[in-house]
């Protein structure tokens, strides 16, 4: 888990996640952020918005970085759930590139829908093109921007697709609220919005029970 | 004391003494008519007495938290590797200012001292205490050195159950409540370690009622055996199988009774340096004011409504080989926060070292500690 939110090649795709996912939080809202890294999401939240929230996160020097900013972090792993937590107890609990890391998204995103009133997660789409292409035409597992690891030192360990996702909350009866797909820079244009899963390298949702 | 005091000691320290005269009533309903508070501080109080840490002593601690008393201190105190010029607890920001607890044997009003009343020593007539009795003495020293409110009450194991008091008791005069290797009650086996403790004192033939003194006397071997079963929970498994292993003192079994393991040695020795240092009658009262504690027996038995006094903000250490107060005792006091909204941080450190680890400069622990102060000197301008 930690290796996924501390290895720098991951860091700058975090940060860019965490500007989509501020606007979609109201002002004074509470909210558990699951692998807070070095707490930058929730220091803006606080500045920005007068959120109130804490980070949970297993690498101890980003514990530190939370310290140093006054963010609320609690040092718990993930894969042992968030049962010390009670249902209804935040309003957003959110998981930034994380979701694919863990040993049962499913069960965590249960989690996450108990435990807050809604849920935001961010994930590298599997069924964008270029991975397609990568797998498809070299035959190797794909590394990219999104996805910059080799196959032997990947912390993602339960990719998907955004169409994955989608059945996924069908199936659970999961709400998806708000969908943003982007590329590699962080936007959205015509493609991503018509073909999010063949054009979109992050997904962004939120979603409810 | 070392050949010479290291760059980053608080150097000679000297103890100060608070005279009280104002009567504290206590837990349980006696009143302490007047009394004594011996304390250390290091560093310097700033303009607006907003850079002052109280640092709380566990069991067997005392004032002298840091720095050397003379030249012939072989050790410096208890909390020399967290509290010094450019330490955790930085004594060039922060004023820090370590009482001995009342009922305690090394210079406050306790056992040791004369009952205003009577002239007589107070011996086992000296009051329980409890750790809101203590939180509520400690408020005193705070009104004498003109502290209204603690950057930070900071303590590890008991002291960090003083930390969480102050929070609950006295809201407004913290600002951040540092609780380290701590719990939010004690467990029925802690309890019981206590208790065999306290009996081996108790049934010592020097011990006298617990007016050993009137005998020149006192209870050395029930001492000695309270302090061997206390040592066994501070240090973990791993800790002691690292330290000592199955090592002979003599690299051959005897077939007797003397000490042969060098566990056997250590903790004997570990007793009987205690034993020459420490009083029975404070050690059993500690050893209640321990069991004692339990903040959520005053809010129906729920802790989170305890916390829901609080208006501080948390850290909360543990040490994931601690079995005296283990991890998960440390996440039920972030949990109960966490439920009553209140800002909290918690972290475990990875040491075989067990509950002792508090006291000790491991570095991934001094590394956090000084991570959440620095922010806290920054917030409260310490250095203005």
């Amino acid at each position: 888990m930690s290796e996924a939110i501390t290895d720098p090649r991951k860091t700058a795709a975090h940060r860019d996640d965490l500007r989509l996912i501020s606007d979609w939080i109201p002002r004074g809202a509470t909210v558990l952020d699951l692998g807070c890294g070095d707490g930058s999401l929730l220091a803006s939240l606080r500045q920005e918005r007068d959120v109130n929230g804490y980070g949970l996160e297993i690498d101890q020097d980003n514990i530190a970085a939370c310290f140093e900013k006054g963010v609320n972090v609690i040092e718990q792993d993930l894969d042992k759930g968030l049962g010390n937590f009670q249902s209804e107890r935040f309003d957003y609990v959110i998981m930034t590139q994380a979701l694919q890391a863990v040993l049962r998204p499913d069960a965590i995103l249960d989690e996450m829908l108990r435990v807050g009133r809604e849920a935001i997660i961010t994930f590298p789409n599997f069924g964008h093109w270029r991975v397609r292409s990568y797998l498809g035409f070299k035959g190797r597992m794909p590394v990219s921007s999104a996805l910059p690891y080799e196959w032997y030192d990947t912390p993602n360990i339960h990719l998907c697709t955004v169409k994955d996702f989608q059945v996924h909350c069908q199936r659970k009866d999961i709400r998806i609220i708000e969908r943003t797909v982007v590329n590699r820079h962080h936007r959205s244009g015509a493609l991503t919005r018509a073909w999010p899963n063949m054009f979109g390298e992050i997904a962004v949702y939120r979603v409810t029970r | 004391m070392p050949e010479s005091i290291p760059q980053d000691s608080v150097g000679l320290v000297q103890p100060q003494t608070l005279h009280v005269d104002q009567p504290l009533e206590l837990e349980c309903g006696r009143v302490l008519p007047a009394y004594d508070l011996v304390y250390e501080t290091y560093g310097t109080l700033n303009a607006d007495q907003s850079n002052a840490i109280l640092i709380c002593h566990a069991l067997s601690g005392h004032h002298h938290a840091a720095g050397y008393h003379g030249e012939d201190d072989k050790r410096p105190g208890w909390w020399d590797s967290c509290i010094g010029p450019g330490k955790p607890i930085d004594t060039n920001r922060f004023f820090v200012v370590c009482p001995n607890n009342l009922g305690g044997c090394h210079g406050s009003s306790g056992p040791l001292s004369r009952n205003p009343d009577t002239g007589e020593l107070w011996g086992p007539d000296f009051p329980m205490m409890t750790v809101k009795d203590w939180v509520k003495s400690q408020t005193r020293l705070a009104d004498a050195l003109g502290i209204d409110q603690w950057a930070a009450v900071v303590g590890g194991s008991l002291g960090g159950m003083q930390a969480m008091q102050w929070a609950i008791d006295f809201p407004a005069r913290l600002r951040h409540s540092v609780v380290i290797a701590g719990a939010p009650k004690l467990s029925a086996q802690n309890i019981a370690f206590n208790e065999v403790a306290r009996q081996s004192i108790l049934t010592d033939p020097q011990f006298h009622g617990g007016r050993y003194y009137l005998h020149d006397t006192y209870p050395r071997q029930g001492l000695i055996l309270a302090r061997m079963v206390g040592h066994i929970t501070y240090l973990s498994d791993d800790a002691m199988r690292m330290k000592f292993g199955r090592d002979l003192r003599s690299g051959r079994f005897h077939f007797g009774f003397d000490v042969e393991f060098q566990v056997e040695s250590y903790l004997r020795h570990q007793g009987e340096t205690f034993s020459r240092n420490f009083d029975a009658n404070t050690y059993l009262l500690m050893t209640k004011a321990l069991d004692y504690f339990d903040p959520a027996r005053d809010y129906d038995h729920s802790l989170e409504k305890a916390m829901e006094q609080t208006r501080c903000k948390f850290l909360v250490m543990s040490f994931n080989s601690d079995w005296r107060f283990a991890p998960e005792r440390s996440r039920e006091i972030v949990n109960a926060l966490v439920q009553a909204g209140r800002d909290v941080s918690y972290a475990e450190i990875d040491t075989p070292k067990g509950h002792d680890a508090f006291l000790l400069p491991i570095p991934e622990y001094t590394k956090l500690l000084g991570a959440y102060l620095g922010r806290v000197a920054d917030e409260v301008r310490a250095d203005v």
